[in-house]
């Protein structure tokens, strides 16, 4: 179904409706995470994914146009780029370690102190939160002042403030 | 939107729900799935509803800019003064534990306050990037 959604957006010439397909697709990727065991990710991508950018995409539509335009130039050169990086991101994963193996590396560097000692060191029963919040709080320090940076931007690029007001009149 | 009705109604009905919900992913991040990521989305969900049903103007009434922007800078705010407060209290920077006595109510109380600024900043940062938008589209 995730594939059918995914090929059905790149077909669609409607943005109204391809935009209205990713909140679907979101949707259902947020139930195969839940299949996955990850929750949090889960609820992240049901809300933000599903929820706000739709949203966003919409308000986006209304300022700009409903349908796509036709392409200029031929789509041989990207296309040739995406294939290629495809077969070397394939090449790549043909080194990685065996997938669900209990002896891979990343299941033995910080990961088992964080599901053992977790609970003993910050008293935070959801693992997720003791890691985000806690054993990692620089980089959610960065990722909250790059949603901050964002509003700064939008705001910068789009309000129309009172000096450009005052310059109309002029 | 405003002619619909069934639309006011329902959103209307629901919307207490929504940011009531949105409150209560934020406060129980550390026994559940969520935190203040989700809640923020939740509650600038809430918000841009309101927006959206009820109008631009409206919604600019209950939230004016000024009060956004300056929730979004403090949000940021009290969670890097959480880690300076760590500074003063002789730790490293953000390390909860010089917080309190007790090592896990600090880090309680050190995640409880980071999560609320970054609550506030996303849902702040939600709603101005929706009313940006939407009162361009309207000149």
């Amino acid at each position: 179904m995730l594939v059918g959604t995914g090929i059905t957006i790149i077909r669609q010439q409607n943005l109204l409706a391809a935009s209205m397909l990713s909140g679907i697709y979101s949707l259902l990727s947020a139930c195969w995470m839940v299949e996955l065991d990850a929750v949090d990710v889960a609820f992240t991508e049901a809300s933000v994914g599903a929820g706000i950018s739709t949203v966003l995409m919409l308000a986006t539509l209304a300022l700009t146009t409903r349908s796509e335009k036709k392409p200029v130039h031929k789509s041989f050169l990207p296309l040739f780029v995406v294939l290629a990086t495809g077969a070397a991101l394939i090449y790549g994963t043909l080194g990685a370690p065996p997938y669900g193996d209990p002896a891979n590396v990343v299941h033995h560097h910080v990961a088992p102190r964080y599901v053992n000692d977790s609970y003993d060191e910050t008293g935070i029963p959801n693992i997720v939160t003791s890691v985000l919040a806690s054993y990692r709080g620089y980089d959610t320090l960065g990722e909250t002042s790059v949603v901050f940076t964002a509003g700064v931007g939008v705001l910068l690029l789009l309000k129309r403030g009172k000096r450009s007001k005052r310059e109309e009149k002029k | 939107m405003r002619e619909h009705s069934i639309v006011r109604v329902v959103s209307k009905i629901l919307l207490p729900y929504i940011l009531l919900f949105a409150l209560y992913v934020q406060l129980h991040g550390d026994y559940g799935p969520g935190g203040g990521f989700q809640a923020g989305v939740i509650f600038g969900a809430g918000c841009i509803l309101y927006a959206l049903v009820f109008g631009v103007n409206k919604a600019r009434r209950v939230a004016p800019s000024s009060v956004v922007s300056s929730i979004m800078a403090i949000g940021l705010m009290l969670y890097a003064g959480v880690g300076v407060v760590c500074l003063f209290k002789g730790g490293n920077f953000l390390d909860y534990n010089v917080l309190r006595h007790d090592p896990h109510h600090a880090q309680e109380l050190g995640v409880a306050l980071i999560e609320l600024g970054v609550g506030m900043t996303v849902a702040a940062v939600m709603f101005t990037i929706f009313m940006t938008y939407a009162e361009r589209a309207k000149k």
